[in-house]
């Protein structure tokens, strides 16, 4: 070896690149799943508003509830954690290991939205938090607990009153920041997706030359899918007013009659059903 | 043509280094781009000063010596091109020239464009060798390998080690240089009974030695002078999968 040895002191290793990369395609192949998920339910905003309502009453009563949906929720949770936490670990320790750029480094195959994953993540974590302050607790930016009332849904041949969520719905996206910041986070969660997709495939090692070009078509596929999807929703309450009538019409009804804490129209379901307003959180 | 150069120059490694602008001019469109170095490199020992310092050997694109990152591309503008065998009709008269050696904190500058890759050593002392059988050579067809597989084993041989992949990587990964030299011998019968040893130490020693993490951007396949695909990387991304459950349950060598 014409250079001398210059031993460098061996790098403490935290965990295995690879098992990060693992970690990180593992955690992200469910989030990849849950996201479409969500989505899917999420359009049955686009029916009657029954039709969302009994949506949200059965996931908050999935069998085993209230039990089922926590564990769900802590399972989802700490996929985020992993993950954020993985993206933390390869962002220090991938600046590390360059610690000085070139004048101009130049790019042949990465794309925007790989070499802005830290960034885009970043902002989607935010929206995230947000997301679940405003529709899952329900205080961000009013108190909707307080302002929606319930509307009707159908259980098993049972008429119950249940809280409004497409009226939430509505409500929320009424405002245009809110609609706007919500499609800028879905542009970006789209963005995340294309890059993300198709590169837990290569991180677990189930890919080849030929199915490189394939995945990338599939996740930018993918990324739109979501994209259009969740977009929609936001899109079609700021730009073409759907739900608004809706929503006009509910809260004069609220306004006529304040919601009871407790409600139950059906007779015969009176000895079994109490639906509380703000049990469904 | 004349050319107006930015050359990297640094003394060794405990000092920081900075370009220095030269200005190169009559270079025949002829010749490579080491030549037109060496051009350089006559004119200032004739002006007394300190030739730039770089790393070369073959000038036959096989060796790997040869690691400059022109205007930020490793090896310069021509895909699967060693930077020896990019010739200086493919700039033309007038033409900024930034030149920079290696950037990666586990190749640190030696001089000027000169880094120590020392690190690739000391992965492939890791476990990128199969511990060798002596006695006679047996018959060549005694082992048969299927030609798909001998053709992916030598696919991945064919890496020169140079560190463009490492160079081009933002992250620094040295992912593209380990795989290769590990699956060259993981996907031969004569790699087997090695297998799981190599992959677990041959990808902690590129930990160790301070390689960033991959995170996919397929820089490196794209400067790679042998076209040593990112098939390899997923390969190694398997077989370390297996290695380390096997290894978790107690079966790894």
């Amino acid at each position: 070896m014409a250079v001398a040895r210059t031993m460098s002191a061996a790098k403490k290793v935290i965990l295995p690149s690879l098992v990060k990369k693992y970690l990180m395609a593992g955690s992200g192949i469910i989030l990849v799943l849950f996201v479409l998920g969500h989505m899917l339910g999420n359009l049955q905003f686009f029916g009657p508003p029954e039709m969302i309502n009994a949506y949200a009453y059965h996931l908050h009563h999935l069998p085993g509830h209230p039990v089922t949906l926590w564990i769900i929720r802590a399972f989802l949770l700490a996929c985020v954690v992993v993950h954020i936490a993985m993206a933390v670990l390869l962002v220090k320790e991938n600046r590390e290991a360059r610690p000085q750029n070139y004048a101009k480094q130049g790019f042949r195959e990465s794309d925007y939205a790989a070499r802005t994953m830290p960034m885009s993540g970043l902002i989607i974590f935010a929206f995230i938090i947000f997301h679940i302050l405003q529709y899952t607790v329900r205080v961000v930016p009013e108190h909707y607990n307080a302002t929606i009332g319930q509307a009707p849904v159908e259980v098993s041949h049972l008429q119950l009153e249940y809280f409004d969520v497409f009226a939430m719905m509505v409500k929320g996206f009424s405002s245009p920041v809110i609609s706007i910041f919500y499609l800028i986070a879905m542009a970006l969660l789209c963005m995340h997706l294309t890059h993300g997709v198709a590169s837990m495939f290569q991180s677990l090692g189930v890919r080849n030359e030929v199915w490189r070009y394939r995945l990338k078509c599939l996740a930018t596929a993918y990324g739109c899918f979501i994209f259009i999807g969740f977009a929609s929703i936001p899109a079609s309450v700021l730009f073409f007013g759907h739900g608004k009538a809706y929503l006009a019409e509910k809260e004069a009804e609220w306004a006529k009659t304040p919601a009871a804490e407790v409600s139950v129209i059906d007779a015969q379901a009176a000895h079994t059903q109490f639906v509380t307003l703000n049990e469904g959180r | 043509m004349d050319l107006h150069l930015r050359v990297w120059r640094q003394k060794n490694s405990e000092t920081s280094g900075k370009f220095v602008n030269y200005e190169l001019k009559g270079v025949s469109e002829d010749s490579s781009f080491l030549e037109m170095l060496d051009i350089l490199n006559e004119q200032l020992v004739e002006k007394g000063e300190e030739p730039v310092a770089f790393d070369h050997d073959c000038r036959e694109g096989i060796c790997g010596m040869c690691s400059l990152v022109i205007n930020g591309m490793a090896h310069g503008p021509e895909r699967a091109t060693t930077v020896c065998q990019l010739h200086m009709r493919h700039y033309s008269d007038g033409d900024t020239i930034t030149i920079e050696p290696w950037r990666a904190k586990a190749f640190p500058v030696v001089k000027d464009l000169i880094v120590d890759r020392g690190a690739f050593d000391r992965i492939i002392q890791a476990g990128g060798f199969i511990t060798a059988r002596t006695g006679s050579p047996q018959d060549a067809n005694e082992l048969l390998i299927p030609k798909p597989i001998a053709d992916k084993a030598m696919d991945a041989a064919a890496c020169i080690g140079c560190g463009a992949c490492v160079a081009a990587c933002p992250n620094g990964a040295a992912m593209l240089f380990t795989s290769a030299k590990c699956s060259q011998l993981n996907l031969l019968p004569q790699g087997q009974p090695e297998k799981d040893r190599r992959s677990l130490a041959m990808v902690a020693a590129m930990d160790s030695e301070g390689f960033g993490n991959c995170t996919n951007y397929g820089e490196c396949q794209a400067v790679c002078p042998k076209e040593i695909t990112l098939d390899f990387i997923a390969k190694m991304n398997r077989d370390y999968a297996g290695a380390r459950i096997r290894h978790f349950f107690g079966k790894a060598i």
